[in-house]
């Protein structure tokens, strides 16, 4: 029995693109333009010699710098465009080519410009070129610059081709992309072994998530017969109550590997050892997101499944707590970021797996946290640009009288992820934690809780970082403010995150996502919406204020004790995720293949080297047989006749 | 009746075969089969096979064996000892299986009365064999005779000796025995006609060389081996004496001279 | 008549056990003959037993044949000799292990 017997049909958008015209005809250089931008920085730096070469080095990052630019400046554009269209015209397709044709099986390059890749884009290209010309300051002393704008392009070009996809193997193509790049990204600085280790961590633990989203291809295929989201959210209704939960929970493994959700987040606090441009870009405002956007634009499925959304609400509440406990015990600047990234983006699945109720809030969150999060990475960057590359906080200390423009952006950031009201942080987590609370009890008090956590952390990172006194440092550090070309992006990106909130002004964000998410119907929250608002700032205050206590008054040691709770200890083992990993995993697997090989050496070779030597050694037993002597023949001959004349008579007898 | 007085012999002479050391002791048991064979043959009433095997068994090809015998060596005896382990043993064990099977299987058989070669033989045995020989059995006779030639021819060719030196011709030949004379002093020439050198016609008496010397190939070597040849001085005496008593003085006359019968 | 089969069956027999048991090559060959010899016995006592000349007929060519490979046996095992100076069967025996 399919839910369309309960609910009626026109509550699940169905995706029908119109044919792409004036300027959405422009589609397609979006993402040509990155692209382009990658071939020229990488083959190019390969194929030049000489003053070519060096020439290269020099430009090569403004030129990955101004395609990414440039893709804004288009997204802008046709944003503007669809904005002056009305609600029913405002999906557009664009087909650019044939990619395959197998079997039953027939895939396009086929692009989807809807409200939801519309935002998307202008936060990918937006804070995308906003990193980039930060970068282009941050990475000025290192050699290989003009490669690594290269794979940041690529990364860009991967992640629009993500959320431009028209159908789930276009998307496939991206989330493979964006797996690579963030590959090379992360082990950029290869003579690192932590950095290559941390690479392909992350990327084996997203390649078990891609399984995920591979089976849901393969039987959405079987299925429905095709993969387009056009075709596919017309027939959800057909398909049986089975089918749909196997989807919806293997795209949701699919988006655990992506965005770092438990059973799959031991990745991305590794992932730290990229350039932090690459933390900012990929681990909190894009790349991570991912998933939420394939739970969003699969609505058609998830609605359709109660079973997966609870498992989406379920792995959604357990990452929230989690990244927030990690993030309370971390001393590393940018794995403390990370733990809140892990949080955040809790949240943006809590608000996914709530139904249509939560998918506009969800969206809307991942475009503020996109705001503030990778202005705090870019802050971290500029502070530890400042401290010669120390991460640890032990030994930061009063750097807002020396670095005031990172102190204030950084300060705009955090104020905006702690929920202060007004900030933009503030709106999209308190409609979060309604939508929650008007689900559940449990979920919405996870919520809460959470964000009393985020506040102590982020608390108790500021207070590390920017207040106290200069006795904690390393000796020869001389904090300075950066350079303008690091220090404008992050103005932008604190403006961003201070006025984020104008997004929600006259519901905007639900309106405008409606045709892709649809109307929630109108739910009474359990409690007023002003009293729950007030519980939410109370819950983050007392979280600053036990910050203010436990950090902030007393006195911070410089190398991180030993003698903690369990909970610390625990916190700063991952909440022994790793441990897990290596027991449930990586130990199985290692004794697995070890079995196997000795299987193979002994077993299977075994028995061919010892069938071999089996029949040697009866043929070496047997070849004593021919000893040469003619009576010992003509004994078996008349032993054989003798047989014959024997058998004859029984037969004869019988 | 003469089956039961022949039966015997044969099956004795057979086993014996199994168990004499020399081979031509074999040979001759072996011949001792056949001509029993032979008369058999001849109480079942088949004449010209009793002659047959008579003359072309046992008078040509046991011959035959008895040639290559003396060519091979006829002192050759087995040794009694078995070099293969089991061999004797298992031999005998599965031998005598056969025996039984074959004797137990044929006894259980019931032939009836035999209805004799009466009618089959008129006009005479060798006559009938003829007709049936020539007419129905002729291709098979044509072959046989063919096979006959290959054997022939074969055996030639199997007996051929290669010859790997070339011939040694009438004056290598007498060059050869000038070397030999020189070096041991060897007898030169042709020897003389048997009785030449003779003193006496006693075998175990050797003959005298003209230097006095005894010849020793005059004696077989046997007699040499059993050592009864009797010296020459011993045979002088005794010539010596013999003269004496027919009044002849041994020490003036070298040569007896025949008394003229006149 | 069955007398004279039976004869020939144990003739045969001790032909067999003299063929595996001595060692002379020649006097293993004059075996093989008491064996043809038995064959030929039973032959002529069928004829007899039948009324019919077929038997002395077949003893007759299994004569000509013995003959025949009498011949040729011996030459090879003259030629053996000469060259190996041995007339035992188990000299010859290298086409073993």
């Amino acid at each position: 029995m399919t839910l369309d017997a309960i609910l009626p049909a026109a509550e699940i958008p169905v995706v029908h693109p119109a044919a792409a015209e004036g300027v959405f005809t422009w589609l397609w250089l979006i993402i040509a333009l990155p692209l382009a931008g990658a071939v020229v920085l990488l083959l190019g730096g390969a194929l030049a010699r000489g003053t070519l070469k060096s020439g290269m080095d020099k430009v090569g990052p403004w030129i990955g710098t101004a395609t990414v630019a440039g893709s804004f400046l288009l997204s802008l554009t046709l944003f503007i465009s669809l904005l002056g269209r009305g609600e029913e015209e405002r999906q557009i397709g664009q087909h650019l080519f044939t990619w395959f044709e197998v079997g039953g099986l027939n895939v396009g390059m086929d692009l989807l410009y809807d409200p939801l890749a519309a935002l998307f884009l202008l936060l990918i290209t937006g804070v995308g070129s906003l990193i980039h010309l930060y970068s282009i300051g941050y990475m000025e002393h290192d050699d290989r610059r003009r490669r690594f704008f290269g794979y940041l392009n690529i990364f860009v070009a991967a992640m629009l081709v993500l959320v431009l996809g028209a159908n789930y193997l276009v998307v496939f193509l991206g989330w493979e992309g964006v797996g690579l790049a963030s590959y090379l990204l992360i082990g950029f600085w290869q003579h690192k072994h932590s950095a290559a280790a941390a690479a392909k961590k992350a990327f084996v633990i997203n390649r078990v998530g891609d399984i995920g989203l591979s089976l849901a291809v393969a039987l959405m295929f079987t299925t429905f017969g095709t993969t387009d989201f056009a075709a596919i959210s017309e027939q959800t209704g057909g398909a049986s109550q089975t089918t749909l939960n196997l989807l919806g929970l293997l795209l949701l493994l699919a988006a655990c590997g992506k965005s770092a959700q438990v059973p799959l987040q031991s990745w991305l606090l590794d992932a730290m050892e990229g350039p932090t441009p690459v933390s900012a870009l990929i681990h909190a405002a894009t790349m991570v997101t991912a998933g939420v956007y394939l739970v969003v634009r699969s609505n058609f499925i998830y609605e359709l499944t109660p079973v997966a959304q609870t498992a989406v609400v379920i792995v959604a509440t357990v990452t929230l707590l989690w990244g927030a406990i990690l993030g309370c015990a971390k001393d590393d600047i940018k794995k403390a970021l990370a733990g809140s990234t892990m949080s955040q983006i809790g949240y943006m699945m809590l608000a996914a797996g709530l139904g249509v109720a939560g998918y506009p809030f969800a969206i809307f969150h991942l475009l503020t946290h996109g705001f503030f999060k990778a202005n705090m990475f870019l802050g971290a960057g500029s502070v530890m640009h400042g401290m010669n590359d120390d991460v640890d906080m032990r030994h930061y200390g009063d750097l807002r009288k020396y670095m005031p423009v990172t102190f204030l952006t950084f300060a705009m950031g955090y104020l905006a992820i702690i929920g202060f009201p007004g900030f933009s942080g503030f709106w999209s987590k308190d409609k979060i934690i309604e939508t929650a609370l008007a689900d559940s009890w449990i979920v919405g008090l996870c919520a809460l809780a959470g964000a009393g956590i985020t506040g102590f952390y982020m608390t108790r990172l500021m207070l590390m970082t920017f207040f106290g006194d200069d006795s904690r440092w390393e000796k020869g550090v001389h904090p300075h403010e950066s350079p303008k070309v690091m220090t404008v992006p992050l103005i932008v990106l604190a403006a961003l995150s201070v006025l984020g909130g104008v997004l929600l002004l006259g519901d905007f964000v639900v309106e405008f996502l409606a045709p892709v998410t649809g109307h929630a119907p109108h739910h009474e929250p359990p409690l007023p919406a002003i009293v729950i608002t007030l519980m939410v700032v109370g819950v983050v205050a007392l979280g600053v204020a036990a910050a203010w206590f436990l950090v902030g008054e007393k006195e911070i040691p410089r190398e991180a004790p030993t003698e903690v709770s369990f909970a610390t200890r625990a916190a700063r083992a991952d909440l022994y995720g790793d441990a897990i990993n290596d027991a449930l995993v990586v130990s199985p697997g290692r004794s697995l293949a070890t079995g196997l090989a000795s299987f193979d050496r002994f077993g299977v070779d075994g028995v061919i080297e010892g069938g071999s030597a089996g029949v040697g050694a009866i043929s070496g037993a047997l070849r004593r047989v021919q000893n040469g002597f003619v009576r010992s023949y003509a004994l078996s001959l008349l032993g054989g006749a003798l047989l014959v004349v024997l058998a004859l008579l029984a037969v004869n007898l019988t | 009746m003469t089956f039961w007085i022949l039966a015997p012999i044969m099956v004795a002479a057979a086993l014996g075969i199994l168990f004499v050391r020399k081979a031509v002791h074999a040979a001759l048991l072996l011949a001792v089969v056949m001509m029993g064979l032979a008369v058999l043959y001849a109480v079942l009433e088949a004449p010209f096979l009793f002659a047959v095997q008579i003359i072309v068994y046992t008078g040509a090809i046991l011959m035959l064996f008895l040639f290559v015998l003396m060519l091979v060596g006829v002192d050759a005896s087995d040794s009694v000892v078995e070099t293969i382990k089991g061999q004797r043993a298992l031999a005998t064990i599965l031998g005598l299986i056969l025996g039984l099977v074959l004797v137990t299987g044929l006894s259980q058989v019931t032939l009836g009365t035999a209805v004799g070669l009466e009618e089959a033989n008129t006009g005479g045995n060798i006559e009938q064999l003829a007709n049936i020989l020539f007419s129905r059995y002729v291709f098979a006779f044509e072959a046989t005779s063919a096979l006959l030639i290959t054997a022939a021819v074969g055996a030639m060719v199997l007996a051929h000796r290669e010859r790997l030196t070339p011939k040694a011709t009438q004056a290598s030949m007498a060059a050869q025995r000038m070397r030999d004379y020189a070096e041991s002093g060897k007898h030169l020439g042709p020897l003389a006609a048997p009785g030449v050198y003779a003193r006496h016609n006693a075998v175990d008496t050797p003959a005298l060389l003209p230097d006095g010397t005894p010849s020793e190939s005059s004696v077989s070597r046997v007699l040499a081996a059993r050592g009864v040849v009797r010296s020459a001085p011993a045979l002088a005496d005794d010539i010596d004496e013999v003269q004496r008593q027919l009044g002849h003085d041994p020490a003036t006359q070298d040569v007896p001279v025949e008394e003229d019968p006149r | 008549m069955t007398q004279y089969v039976v004869l020939s069956a144990i003739l045969f027999t001790i032909g067999c056990i003299g063929v595996l048991t001595r060692r002379n090559a020649i006097v293993v060959f004059m075996c093989i003959e008491l064996m043809l010899n038995a064959c030929n016995l039973a032959l002529v006592a069928f004829a007899k037993q039948h009324g019919n000349l077929d038997g002395q007929i077949a003893a007759f060519f299994v004569m000509v044949v013995a003959a025949a490979e009498v011949v040729i046996g011996l030459a090879i095992i003259m030629t053996i000799f000469r060259t190996r100076r041995s007339a035992s069967v188990d000299d010859a025996s290298l086409l073993k292990y």
